[in-house]
């Protein structure tokens, strides 16, 4: 998030996009909520399914899937057409603006009503709405972002923010919810294939330096392999060996036969878990681990900010902290590691990453600290962008619209998108494994619009097959209003359903990141 | 501006109450119904004061402050009206404090004891009514409801969940969802923000019944596991053993001040689940068998220099996990560019 979270409590209109907010970043749905209600702020709410804050929106804009950089160019060409842009800001701390003029130009109301079926007029309601609030926060997640063209979904909000100068201000800002505990810090940490810790480039010889003084080797200057060229990797033979750290391939990568076929191919599979799940199953070694709770360290969160979490009961049985098994993998392959703690290996990363440099255990020990925080006076940076662009100026990005990979046809002809419910939590090891959690939701199932169940013979609670190119699963009917006519929804969480059976393995060139909110299915009733 | 309170001159801030001004100034009012989070309401009436020139007591929570007010905490005439209300809020139900999972953290338990309620003056109200405790997170005894509306409260103004509300007056007067729907049965999402504000023992954690109170548990101060908010909590440990997890009831720190959601709050149980992994194990003839730390290592070790040797570091990769540290990720990454020579690392971010 550019912004905080307590800051986004702040705005007087929020862009809500890609994210069901309630269910998958609740805590950060009450900030909003209560802004809505107890002072007045606007909601633009754009999102194909009719979800929880819905009920608190001022304008729901309800797209079709796939087509965000219709309708936020749309936003831009009105926002310019009205004057309702921030010259001084667009002036002082832009470029390219005019090639954006040029581009959003063809994207009128008219035109993006007739592609992503936003009525003209409420697309030019949202844009004064957004564009003249004192403070307009951008919030989107994966509905954004898992599409062939998820970079420029991104992009475009970038650009619909700077256009308006809506950034680098209290209650401001674009907000990417981020869905899983610590993937903030993984990608921090260089938990990538291009990356050195906090950003800094493998291809970069004066980047890498620091790192090989620290390290005392020589680095690759190679880009590795992104997942799904891991994968791909596995099946081809050039990747011989897999080691699978507290993930689950088996369940949460699209196009699963292809991703077992690819795994079986191994001369090894590591698997370092807490639980033996999908992965393990056919893994050559699992190791052991200690969970949360039992072990030290600290976690990045949505808002950059680094928190603690502490050992609070022992690991069972011979299970060990993952720092711990990896230091004694890496001595076995001749390393020197002398860890002894979790706060000793923080103290490295602070020295090599500088955005962590001025966080200690010490001083996160009551509240978390947010980076970049680069010496241990620096009180951390709540707001992004304030002065300055990383890059110095904003560049705006031209992005125009493609049609996703695989779109219903008469053989498929239904749009399924998959993702989250409140009651789980991604590939479920974890939530499924809860009394509570599992009392709430306790079998995968499909929402499908009353019109459709109607056409198709099904009724509420039905048992449903549903197949796509790639494979069929079985799960339980949900007739509700949530998805439009035409499009269904399937929560990923459940192994005996496992939705990424029937997903595309389309992905964004970009980012690599898959298309889970649109793909083909046809449905039928089980016999 | 300046108001005394108990003597004592006290600056303030225009808009602050005067519970609020005594407060910052070290001046202790007993409130029950009152919650910094959340708009006062002035019900409970515990924590009235003695102002000059005005004709009755006053409520503190909900009274403005204003320049040149005299106010006193402790009069006879406070503290008789505190007991009167003490007294009659014990009769209002069923209040065993031998059994109830809030002793040593309950409110009322304070007041009484405080006060000196060894019993009140008034019958008990006979009415016992049956917990509800059919889910597997949530049990309510009515039974110890003082009607201070902190549940229903909190659930529209800091969730803005809108399931709770009052219903009844007089002796039936209740707090719950809609049409006195279970908790299970309503539009309730499980937050537990009820629980969390709830002053005395109506309103508990079904899984650490029994298990642990007060000052039986430690609190270890975590931040959540499950999505990328990063919510401030307490794991609440007994011998070894999660018995439940809370937030700080008032003074909460960022980002999420106090609240959680249903995971947060109530999906712990899988840490100590019997499913866990105990041994490391190593695949031999189709089948994975219990191996030891140093098999396994060494197995490994051996495989993967060997694929090094024939294949190149090219030719291994790993994935990293987005639910493990900052530390863990970092020795990951070290190890897969340092030890071993690739930037074949990734992990589930896009997913």
């Amino acid at each position: 998030m550019t912004n905080s979270i307590t800051d986004l409590g702040q705005a007087d209109c929020y862009l809500i996009t890609g994210t069901n907010t309630t269910e998958n970043h609740p805590v950060i749905s009450t900030f909003i909520k209560r802004a809505v209600t107890q002072r007045g702020a606007k909601l633009i709410l754009a999102d194909p399914r009719n979800i929880e804050l819905g009920k608190f929106a001022t304008i729901w804009l309800r797209q079709k899937p796939g087509t965000d950089v219709v309708w936020i160019n749309g936003l831009m060409n009105v926002i310019i057409s009205e004057g309702l842009l921030a010259e001084k800001f667009v002036a002082e701390r832009t470029e390219n603006f005019e090639a954006l003029k040029e581009t959003v130009a063809k994207y009128t109301p008219e035109y993006v009503e007739k592609i992503s079926g936003i009525p003209a007029e409420d697309l030019k309601k949202a844009a004064r709405l957004y564009a003249k609030s004192g403070a307009s926060a951008i919030v989107y997640a994966m509905g954004i972002t898992q599409h062939i063209n998820g970079t420029d979904n991104v992009k475009s909000l970038a650009n619909l923010s700077m256009l308006t100068g809506q950034i680098g201000r209290p209650g401001t800002g674009v907000n990417p919810l981020r869905g899983q505990n610590n993937v903030q810090g993984a990608c921090d940490m260089a938990c990538l294939p291009g990356n050195l810790p906090a950003y800094k480039k493998v291809t970069e010889a004066a980047d890498r330096k620091p790192f090989e003084e620290a390290w005392g080797v020589s680095l690759p200057d190679k880009p590795g392999l992104t997942i799904p060229k891991i994968i791909d990797g596995a099946g081809n033979g050039t990747v011989k060996a897999l080691y699978v750290m507290g993930e689950n391939p088996m369940m949460s990568d699209p196009d699963l036969s292809h991703v077992e076929k690819a795994l079986a191919n191994l001369d090894l599979l590591i698997v370092q878990d807490i639980f033996l799940n999908e992965t393990g199953k056919i893994a050559h070694v699992v190791l052991p681990t200690a969970a949360w709770a039992e072990k030290d360290g600290t976690y990045t969160n949505t808002e950059r900010r680094v928190q603690r979490i502490r050992k609070a009961v022992d690991a069972p049985g011979e299970s060990k902290p993952d720092w711990e098994v990896i230091t004694l993998l890496a001595n076995k392959l001749g390393a020197d590691w002398k860890y002894g703690s979790a706060q000793e290996v923080f103290e490295e990363v602070r020295k090599v990453t500088v955005s962590y440099g001025g966080i200690t255990y010490d001083r996160i020990e009551n509240e978390g600290i947010q980076w970049p925080c680069p010496n241990t006076e620096h009180p951390g940076t709540p707001i992004l962008h304030a002065a300055a662009f990383t890059r110095g100026k904003g560049l705006f990005s031209v992005c125009e619209h493609t049609d996703p990979a695989e779109l219903p046809d008469s053989e498929y002809p239904l749009l399924l998108s998959t993702g989250r419910i409140l009651y789980q939590y991604h590939t479920a090891t974890m939530s499924r494994r809860s009394k509570g959690l599992v009392s709430r939701t306790p079998q995968p199932f499909v929402e499908i619009h009353p019109e459709d169940a109607v056409t198709l013979g099904i009724a509420h609670g039905d048992k449903i097959e549903v197949s796509s190119r790639r494979g069929t699963i079985e799960v339980v009917a949900e007739v509700n209003g949530r998805c439009d006519k035409g499009m269904v929804f399937i929560p990923f969480h459940y192994s005996e359903a496992a939705v990424n059976r029937l997903t595309n393995a389309a992905f964004d060139p970009v980012a690599n990141i898959p298309d889970y909110k649109v793909s083909a299915v046809k449905i039928k009733k089980v016999a | 501006m300046v108001i005394t309170i108990d003597g004592k001159k006290c600056e303030f801030a225009p808009g602050q109450t005067v519970y609020q001004v005594a407060k910052a100034n070290g001046i202790y009012i007993p409130v029950l119904c009152h919650h910094e989070q959340i708009k006062p309401v002035g019900a409970c009436r515990v924590c009235v004061v003695e102002v000059e020139k005005a004709r009755s007591l006053v409520a503190s929570c909900a009274l403005p402050a204003e320049d040149g007010m005299v106010v006193h905490t402790n009069t006879p005439r406070v503290l008789s009206s505190r007991k009167l209300t003490v007294e009659l809020l014990m009769t209002q139900g069923h209040h065993n404090c031998i059994t109830c999972e809030s002793s040593g953290n309950c409110v009322l338990q304070d007041l009484a004891y405080s006060l000196g309620v060894e019993s009140p003056r008034f019958e008990e109200s006979a009415t016992y009514r049956e917990l509800e405790q059919a889910n597997e997170m949530i049990v309510r005894d009515m039974n110890k409801c003082v009607l201070c509306g902190l549940c229903v409260r909190a659930c529209n103004e800091v969730q803005v969940n809108q399931v709770l509300d009052y219903s009844g007056r007089g002796p039936t007067a209740a707090v719950g969802p809609a049409f006195g729907l279970k908790y299970e049965d309503s539009d309730c999402v499980f937050c537990g923000e009820c629980v969390r504000v709830c002053p005395v023992g109506a309103l508990f954690e079904k899984q650490g019944r029994f298990q642990g109170r007060g000052d039986d548990l430690q609190k270890v101060r975590n931040t959540c596991a499950y999505c990328g908010v990063g919510c401030q909590l307490d794991v609440n440990v007994k011998d070894n053993r999660i018995v439940k997890i809370t937030t700080p009831r008032e003074d909460a720190p960022a980002p999420n001040y106090g609240s959680l959601c249903i995971k947060g709050r109530f999906g712990y149980d899988f840490v100590g689940h019997e499913d866990r992994l105990t041994n490391p194990m190593i695949r031999v003839d189709g089948e994975l068998k219990d191996a030891t730390w140093d098999e396994a290592i060494l197995y490994v070790a051996d495989k993967l220099n060997t694929i090094k040797k024939e294949h190149g570091p090219d030719a291994i990769a790993g994935l990293s996990s987005a639910r493990c540290t900052n530390e863990e990720n970092y020795l990951f990454q070290k190890f897969l560019r340092a030890v071993i020579g690739t930037n074949n690392v990734d992990h589930c971010a896009r997913l």
